[in-house]
């Protein structure tokens, strides 16, 4: 237990290695450590910025659909309601073509109806005439009784 | 056997002493040779393992130090790292100043007296016994029960105390601070003084001999234990290592605190 020369000899090693640990152990780990810590720092920062930027995105998302179905949903109620237009549109057109074609043809069966009216009238006269031709037993001059047959025919 | 136990008592406390001897140099073949040398000696034994344990460290730290990057720290380096930042964080709690010496002092200190202290669990026969194998008579391979090494470390301290008061305060204003703390008062400057270079002294003092005398004491203790039967010697010797798991680091973490706070105090501007 005695002091001695020792006490120099460790002395001087605890100085040699304090300093030692001082210049090339203590920076290089330290500075190791800090950038670890920044570089772990700036990974949640940007998971954090990140997440919002992704909450930020569905929101847009969920607002873009909302708003394409209410489009959608708007152009289809349009699509529907221009299809009953047009169906109501070409009922219509049918229906005034059909009463138009009715009656066109009801005009031509009149027309019809008339013109073989005239016709059995015109008969009738003839028939009158040569009726009366037999029971007169003469001819009867007809541009003299056309007036008479003419008379005749009309009360037919 | 009384005389027998006290001879390998003190054959085990007898550090291995290269010294200066009637004019020549010699290794110690007593105690009293050894004793007879006086200051020109040196403990070969104190000043290997010391310097091993220091190389330990700094070749485990630097090789750390060269591949460390801030990637995912894996093995060695997650451990020295846990290491640096227990320290980092003890300086920052205790140390206001800026400096880029405390921490790697604080560091050197913990790890050093760290290492050294745990060669008190290797058993104590193992390395006499292999040293006596190649011829050399003694080796107390534990530099902490050596109060040289720790003396060695605590007056490091304590320049660094005066270096770094005298630093920040300047020579005027640390002799200033000395003369008048506690007493502001003239006539007290004496009283004073005697009061704070008292303090000021028994800094390294209680530094040095609170580890040496623990590891001195755990030693002897190893000792005794070794004296006792061989089917007892585990009953005791195991108890008393499992206790140094709390010793061996306590010492070194309590030498590196107070060396933090005294630098701490040099540092801080006269109260």
């Amino acid at each position: 237990m005695n002091i001695n020369l020792t006490l120099i000899g460790q002395l001087i090693a605890f100085a040699i290695f304090v300093w030692f640990c001082m210049k090339f152990v203590w920076p290089p780990i330290t500075g190791a450590m800090d950038a670890r810590q920044k570089k772990i720092a700036e990974g949640l920062d940007a998971a954090g910025r990140a997440e919002r930027d992704l909450r930020l995105a569905q929101e847009k998302a969920t607002e873009m659909l909302r708003d394409t179905k209410k489009t959608a949903l708007e152009i289809l109620d349009k699509a529907n309601k221009t299809a009953s237009e047009i169906v109501e549109e070409a009922k219509h057109t049918a229906r005034t073509e059909g009463e138009r074609l009715i009656a066109n043809a009801k005009t031509e069966i009149d027309l019809e109806v008339n013109r073989v009216k005239e016709d059995l009238r015109a008969q009738v006269s003839v028939l009158a005439v040569a009726g009366a031709e037999q029971i007169l037993g003469s001819s009867v001059d007809a541009s003299a009784h056309n007036q008479l047959v003419e008379q005749l025919a009309a009360q037919l | 056997m009384a005389q027998d136990s006290v001879g390998y008592i003190q054959h085990h406390l007898q550090n291995l002493t290269y010294g200066k001897l009637d004019g020549t140099w010699q290794f110690a073949e007593t105690a009293q040779q050894a004793s007879d040398m006086g200051f020109m000696a040196i403990h070969v034994d104190t000043m290997a393992m010391s310097l091993l344990m220091g190389f330990i460290f700094l070749f485990l730290f630097r090789r750390v130090a060269v591949k460390a990057n801030e990637g995912v720290p894996t093995g060695l380096q997650n451990f020295v790292e846990v290491i640096v930042e227990f320290v980092q964080n003890m300086v920052r709690d205790t140390f206001y100043g800026r400096s880029a010496l405390i921490a790697p002092l604080a560091l050197t200190v913990f790890m050093w007296i760290l290492l050294m202290n745990s060669l008190k669990w290797i058993p104590i026969d193992v390395i006499p016994t292999l040293a006596a194998a190649v011829g050399i008579e003694y080796f107390k391979y534990v530099p902490t029960a050596d109060p040289n090494a720790t003396f060695g470390i605590s007056i490091g301290v304590f320049f660094l105390i005066v270096f770094y008061s005298i630093k920040i305060k300047g020579a005027g204003g640390y002799v200033k601070e000395l003369s008048f703390t506690p007493f502001k008062h003239w006539s007290l400057i004496p009283f004073n003084l005697f009061l704070e270079l008292l303090g000021l002294f028994t800094k390294p003092l209680s530094l040095a001999l609170r580890l040496f005398g623990n590891m001195y004491a755990g030693e002897v203790v190893f000792i005794l234990i070794a004296l006792l039967p061989f089917y007892v010697q585990w009953a005791l010797y195991g108890p008393w290592a499992i206790f140094h798991i709390l010793v061996i680091p306590l010492q070194a973490f309590i030498f590196m605190v107070l060396t933090i706070v005294y630098l701490s105090s040099a540092h801080e501007e006269s109260h």
